[in-house]
């Protein structure tokens, strides 16, 4: 059996960033990465809008750009990488069964990065009545299609969600003369970026549907068109208000989850909100040894804290690979989402790392004017006013050195939201 | 095209298939005719896929002879055949006296039917054999010879082992028009085509009355019924051991939740009459009353588990029974109509019975080179890993992973291909490529990448089952 001291299994921003990261931390620097796509890279390959690296670069690239600035540091620094090859399974001892063309690899790491990313939730997923004829897409099908393949996918879309990769294919499909005849959202607000909706779909007058719903697609063989129907606060179709729209293709971007089957066969603990395994601050999953990073632990909306999480998740993990003693018998105090939070990553901050670190977190939902609060045995330790929170961005607050010499280290971390 | 058959077999669903596989146990030139691209395309891909132990049907008709008859050479079919089967078992659950009593008469009904096995389990028996089912159930049918299996993996299998033994399918045929020409039929389709046949046996299902009519043999009506399902995502462990039926009412079986052999979980289906044949579209309160409906039974039925939904339409008949015969002024015109549920179970007893009928009516021989075998694709996801890594060294295809969630391997895909898959969906069905989680939302363009290398044809010429389901229109630029 081969023997790594790290290995990675996905080669997304979150793959990379972690790789490069342990790399540097290793003195045997015995690190692998393995991805079953042809390329390095991830879904940036396909994101081909600019939007990437504003925080971490400092400047706007589009995905391959930005992935690509890492995947030439990896090449540079010889990290090796197998392509085309698969990981079919994990077991808590931290062996890999990875399968390609010349055969059956197996594995042995001292520690794992999870990276593998995320998948989209599909039409069925969010049980859409109707026909099942050709014409419909998940988001990233067609961006594959369009953008690496150069194919167009229709004439006439609709498309289903309208978060920031709903705008974004709205442009897109406009762009390849694909006449985008309204984008559909079920909630009251939309979950993308205001610059997203002024870019993609106000610059070129495509109609955004907010508190309504596909309630059924018609078409034998190809799509023909679908009914759509207002909704209540309670996300209710109103009858009467259904009115049927003729196209050819439907798109949905309603969601991404996790990629956590590998996870589950490790038996790492997950979070039914996230989605993705339960970590600590150190990106450490329930079994000792592997961390997770990326969309395979919670999905990001921004890949430059991607990256940032992912660095941290890489020197964590050369340190279990040469320090493996470190994280024995390691005691955590919780950090629980409360009113108004929808969840937190990480969910626990281990005792024996008490070092500043970046707490993630979504809401529940939309919010104006609102407190954020971070207390801990009662006593409020970071309090921080918001104008607009949406489910759509994620937040992040800094837990400093300072805060954390405040803890009362018997006590849950609480996070939660007051209206004000 | 002209072509001169002994037998035509008009539709290729699960019960022209079996027919025309058991026809080539005899030297006569036979063939199928269907309209779509591939097998299966109706009522025998959209079904519970249950072998029914044969309590239900009334005693006496058709359909208590073939189910029984059925069910109880299944087993061997499939295993020569190759294709999954699981006499897993099946309860009848009872919420109150009243429902009790109607166990009592399927019991009696069984009885005189010929099932074996059967028997009525209290509650304590239930709970400590499906933990997951209501509390507020009262006693439970068992029908040990129950069994399930997959639909349209049967028809694929019978389809391949009928070409293997020497019978031809004809796609993309669809029969508008039937003449006699002397001692045969002319059947011509859509597209100007048209084949001879000295015997037609009508397999349309929902169309079937059509046909009849077209073959100027007997008036009957099929009305389309619906029923809608929801598939859930492979549990990590299967909520119920058994096919769980509620009482049956005038309605049908009722909704069922069960295990699939590939390892889901099935829930539905309900029954609607609808207007259209070939209406398969799913609705909101279609399946808001499967939901309910079969919560009751299992209340721990999650949405979130859901991974798609699909209907399928019973091609149910004025006549209340199967319609197998000969028309009596029409010499040599068979219709197998009317085959709703459990039409599966008995479409290989059925394939059996035409058989020895045309044979002896056509003065056939025995065919000696027939050969009941046929093996299924080789499986990723059902090696071993030692397995798996010699069928490596043979084909290299067989380590590229093209289906994630179903680890599917473009060996499969390839081989579906060499088998007869021309569409997406017949890729899908052969191999459950894009029939995981994710839908194909991963796999679809590798699928695409694929087809169009070994068909030699652009992907815009794609499509997802035939006709104008093309997923593609245009290609923009060369890579
Ligand atoms: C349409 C779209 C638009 C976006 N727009 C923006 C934007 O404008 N700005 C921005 O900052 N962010 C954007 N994002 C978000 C950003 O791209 C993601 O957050 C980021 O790419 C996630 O990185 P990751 O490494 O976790 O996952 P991925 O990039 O998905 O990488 C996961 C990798 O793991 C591999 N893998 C999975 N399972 C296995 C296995 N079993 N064996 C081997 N390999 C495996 C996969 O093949 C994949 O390459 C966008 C995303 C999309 C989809
Ligand atoms: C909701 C539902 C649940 C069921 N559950 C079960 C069950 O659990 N167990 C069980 O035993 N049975 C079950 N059944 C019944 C079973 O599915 C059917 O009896 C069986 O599939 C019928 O097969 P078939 O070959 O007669 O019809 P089909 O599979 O419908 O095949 C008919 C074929 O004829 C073709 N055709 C039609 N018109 C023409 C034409 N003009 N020219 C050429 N071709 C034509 C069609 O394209 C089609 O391929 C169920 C049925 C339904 C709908």
């Amino acid at each position: 059996m081969e023997k790594y001291k790290v290995v990675v299994i996905g080669s997304g921003p979150a793959g990379l960033a972690a790789a490069l990261e342990s790399f540097k931390n290793l003195d045997d620097k015995k690190v692998l990465i393995i991805e079953r796509d042809k390329f390095l890279g991830g879904i940036l390959n396909q994101c081909i809008h600019p939007g990437f690296g504003l925080h971490y670069f400092k400047e706007e690239l589009t995905g391959p750009e930005y992935a690509h600035r890492f995947i030439e540091q990896v090449i540079e620094s010889q990290i090796e990488y197998l392509t085309e090859t698969h990981v079919i399974d994990i077991t808590p001892e931290k062996e890999i069964v990875a399968v390609n063309k010349k055969g059956l690899k197996r594995i042995k790491a001292d520690s794992i990065v999870l990276a593998m990313g995320c998948r989209e939730r599909t039409r069925g997923a969010i049980i859409t009545p109707g026909t099942r004829p050709a014409g419909i897409f998940t988001a990233g099908q067609a961006q594959r299609f369009i953008n690496i393949e150069g194919y167009r996918i229709g004439k006439k879309a609709i498309i289903v969600g309208s978060g920031d990769i709903g705008l974004i294919m709205a442009r897109r499909l406009t762009l390849e003369g694909i006449e985008v005849k309204a984008v559909v959202e079920i909630m009251p607000y939309s979950t993308g970026l205001r610059r997203n909706i002024v870019q993609c779909l106000d610059d070129f007058g495509i109609p955004l549907l907010l508190s309504h719903k596909l309630v059924k697609i018609h078409g034998r063989y190809r799509v023909e068109g679908v009914t759509i129907a207002k909704v209540d606060f309670k996300l209710k179709e109103i009858p009467s208000t259904e009115r049927f729209i003729e196209c050819d293709t439907v798109l949905f971007s309603v969601g991404l989850i996790p990629e956590n089957e590998l996870s589950k066969k490790a038996g790492i603990v997950l979070d039914m909100r996230t989605g993705g395994p339960v970590v600590d601050n150190t990106f450490s999953t329930s079994q000792k040894g592997i961390f997770a990073c990326g969309n395979v632990l919670h999905v990001h909306d921004l890949v430059d804290n991607v990256t940032l999480e992912a660095q941290t998740a890489g020197r964590y993990a050369a340190m279990y690979s040469q320090y493996p003693e470190l994280f024995e018998n390691n005691i955590y105090i919780n950090i629980v989402a409360k009113e108004g939070i929808k969840y937190v990553v990480p969910q626990k901050l281990n005792k024996t790392f008490v070092q500043p670190f970046v707490l993630r977190f979504r809401v529940d939902n939309f919010y104006k004017d609102a407190v954020v609060t971070i207390s801990n045995a009662g006593k409020v330790l970071i309090k921080i006013k918001k104008s607009i929170l949406t489910p759509g961005e994620m937040e992040s607050i800094e837990i400093s050195q300072k805060i954390l010499s405040q803890l009362d280290f018997s006590n849950d971390i609480v996070v939660s939201l007051q209206n004000i | 095209m002209s072509r001169i058959y002994d037998v035509a077999v008009i539709g290729a669903g699960v019960v022209g298939m079996s027919i025309l596989r058991e026809l080539t146990r005899y030297r006569l030139k036979v063939c199928c005719l269907e309209r779509m691209e591939d097998v299966a395309e109706g009522a025998s891909k959209a079904n519970s896929g249950i072998v029914h132990a044969g309590y239900d049907p009334i005693e006496g008709t058709k359909k208590a002879r073939f189910n029984v008859e059925g069910n109880n050479i299944f087993a061997d079919v499939c295993n020569e055949l190759d294709v999954e089967y699981k006499m897993i078992g099946s309860l009848v659950v009872a919420f109150d006296d009243h429902e009790i009593n109607v166990l009592e008469e399927l019991l009696q009904r069984g009885k005189r039917n010929g099932v074996k096995g059967l028997e009525i389990k209290g509650q304590e028996w239930v709970f400590a054999n499906e933990p997951n089912l209501s509390r507020n159930i009262k006693a439970a049918l068992f029908a040990p010879y129950s069994g399930i299996t997959n639909p349209y993996k049967l028809t694929i299998a019978l389809f391949e082992n009928a070409i293997q033994n020497g019978a031809d399918v004809i796609f993309d045929f669809e029969v508008c028009k039937i003449e006699k020409d002397g001692n045969y039929f002319v059947v011509h389709s859509a597209d100007g085509r048209f084949v001879k046949s000295r015997l037609l046996i009508n397999c349309a299902g929902v169309h079937a009355d059509e046909i009849s009519k077209m073959a100027g043999s007997k008036l009957f009506k099929i009305y389309p019924r619906r029923g809608q399902y929801y598939i859930l995502d492979k549990p990590e462990k299967m909520p119920v051991a058994r096919v769980i039926f509620q009482v049956p009412t005038e309605k049908g079986k009722g909704i069922l939740v069960t295990p699939t052999v590939d390892g889901n979980v099935l829930v539905g289906p309900n029954s609607e009459y609808i207007d259209s044949k070939d209406d398969t579209a799913t609705t909101q309160e279609g399946l808001d009353e499967v939901f309910e409906k079969a919560r009751r039974v299992m209340p721990s039925l999650s949405k979130r588990d859901v991974i798609t939904i699909f209907s399928g339409i019973r091609a149910t008949p004025d006549t209340h029974d199967f319609i197998i015969e000969e028309d009596e002024n029409i010499k040599n015109f068979i219709n197998v109509a009317g085959i709703e549920s459990p039409g599966l179970t008995s479409s290989v007893a059925i394939g059996r019975y035409i058989a020895e009928l045309v044979s002896d009516k056509l003065n056939a021989k025995i065919n000696l080179n027939f050969n009941p075998y046929r093996e299924d694709i080789k499986r990723f996801s059902e090696l071993s890993d030692g397995e798996r890594e010699k069928m490596i060294k043979l084909y290299p295809s067989f380590g590229n992973i093209v289906c994630r969630c179903e680890l599917v391997s473009e060996y499969e895909i390839v081989e579906a291909i060499r088998r007869g898959a021309r569409t997406i969906d017949s890729v899908k069905r052969r191999t459950r490529a894009g029939m995981g989680r994710c839908q194909g939302g991963f796999c679809l363009p590798r699928v695409m990448d694929i087809l169009s290398r070994e068909l030699k044809i652009d992907k815009t010429h794609i499509t997802k089952f035939g006709k104008n389901s093309y997923i593609l229109t245009e290609k923009r630029w060369e890579d």
